[in-house]
């Protein structure tokens, strides 16, 4: 008789258990899903979306910050993989997806300011409400997702760091991007599709 | 006015030593002698008092990670330039005081970079005289080892593991604590039976 009891507390630990795997792994984009487009306003005042940019076969959409010792690290590699494949049609979208209140570092003025003294020449945009970066299921900065154009779609192809050793670039081993990109270019299917690195955790709102 | 002072004073001093010289040369030679090894060991001792923090490779971690002794490890990654990990570092410090007599052991892992150990790391854990282990996980390639602390890791910090295998306990944060939330955790931990 207790039998039945015993088969519904495991189905329902189960269950439990599913739900939350499920949850972690719904929290933001997997490679191979469609993402969507937003509207975000780029260091010149313009607003941005990717749907604009016709001519583009992807992008390079990273989640980036002013003030990360990470991000930083990765801004000239950041300038030099936009140098390299906007050409051919991948330009970098930079994001900063850091509350002001608590990053104060990273408000509007300042990413103009470093955009400037940097010299970006991609587009730097500021997720204010930090929908996008919910959206995306970015959690640190930088932190990469290379989309690809697959017809009206956007299409994630590669999510997680630019290469091996962040704190140098002299000694990187494995460029995780740029062989994914060089594969996409070539209509070859990308053998590294998610990598992880240390970075630093998105400041986000208290409220949120 | 000062100043001819000092040299007035000092001639005179001088010259007393000079007229006392001689008689006094076996019992000063000795003297300073000694004064100079005194020195020598007290430079020593405070060199010895430093904090060590060695670089370590992830073997070294994994030790901890595969651990079946029961004792709870409260692993957290941390590093000098993460405002919010350096935030939460005295809660496990707290923590690891308050654990005196427990099995439990608070384990500080720098992610900073291994050319910053001397310039950044050990100056910090000196001011803030960081009693829990501190090492400097030495591995750049952080994609090979992320998974292997915990697969659910994205890889931002502060990231915590408390890790029992005796009690086959573990649980894994990536997000800072208060330290009411660092003491929860650890006594769910510790209140399984092995």
């Amino acid at each position: 008789m207790r039998k039945p009891y015993y088969f519904l507390l495991i189905l329902s630990v189960l269950t439990l258990l599913g739900t939350s795997a499920y949850r972690t792994a719904e929290g933001g984009y997997q490679v191979g899903d469609t993402a969507t487009d937003f509207k975000l306003k780029n260091v010149n005042g313009q607003m941005v979306s990717l749907r604009d940019q016709k001519e583009a076969k992807g992008f390079i959409v990273t989640f980036t910050c002013n003030t990360c010792p990470y991000s930083k690290l990765y801004e000239d590699r950041l300038v030099q993989l936009h140098q390299k494949y906007a050409p051919k049609g991948y330009p970098v979208i930079a994001i900063n997806p850091n509350d002001v209140t608590i990053s104060p570092g990273d408000s509007y003025a300042q990413m103009q300011k470093r955009a400037k003294d940097k010299n970006f020449p991609f587009v730097y945009l500021h997720d204010e409400t930090q929908e996008v970066a919910k959206r995306y299921g970015a959690t640190r900065t930088p932190h990469i997702y290379l989309l690809t154009r697959n017809g009206q779609d956007l299409k994630v192809s590669y999510i997680g760091a630019i290469d091996d050793n962040s704190g140098d670039p002299e000694k990187v081993q494995k460029r995780y991007v740029e062989t994914a990109l060089d594969h996409l270019l070539t209509g070859k299917p990308v053998p590294q599709t998610s990598t992880k690195a240390i970075g630093c955790t998105i400041k986000w709102r208290n409220n949120s | 006015m000062l100043k001819s002072y000092i040299i007035v004073h000092w001639e005179g001093k001088i010259r007393y030593i000079d007229m006392k010289y001689r008689k006094s040369m076996f019992l000063r030679l000795p003297l300073f002698l000694g004064f100079m090894l005194f020195s020598v060991l007290l430079t020593a001792r405070a060199q010895a008092q430093a904090p060590k923090v060695p670089a370590v490779k992830l073997a070294h971690l994994q030790k901890y990670l595969n651990s079946t002794a029961d004792t709870t490890y409260i692993i957290n990654f941390w590093a000098t330039w993460c405002k919010p990990c350096i935030e939460e570092l005295p809660h496990f410090e707290a923590v690891q005081q308050q654990s005196k007599g427990k099995p439990v052991k608070v384990i500080l892992v720098s992610m900073d970079f291994v050319k910053d150990l001397d310039k950044r790391v050990v100056p910090f854990v000196t001011r803030n005289k960081l009693k829990s282990i501190v090492f400097l996980l030495d591995e750049p390639d952080q994609n090979a080892w992320i998974d292997i602390v915990d697969p659910s890791w994205s890889g931002a910090i502060p990231a915590t593991l408390f890790i029992n295998n005796a009690r086959k306990q573990r649980l894994f944060l990536e997000k800072p604590m208060t330290l009411a939330q660092l003491q929860q955790h650890l006594t769910s931990t510790l209140s399984k039976t092995p």
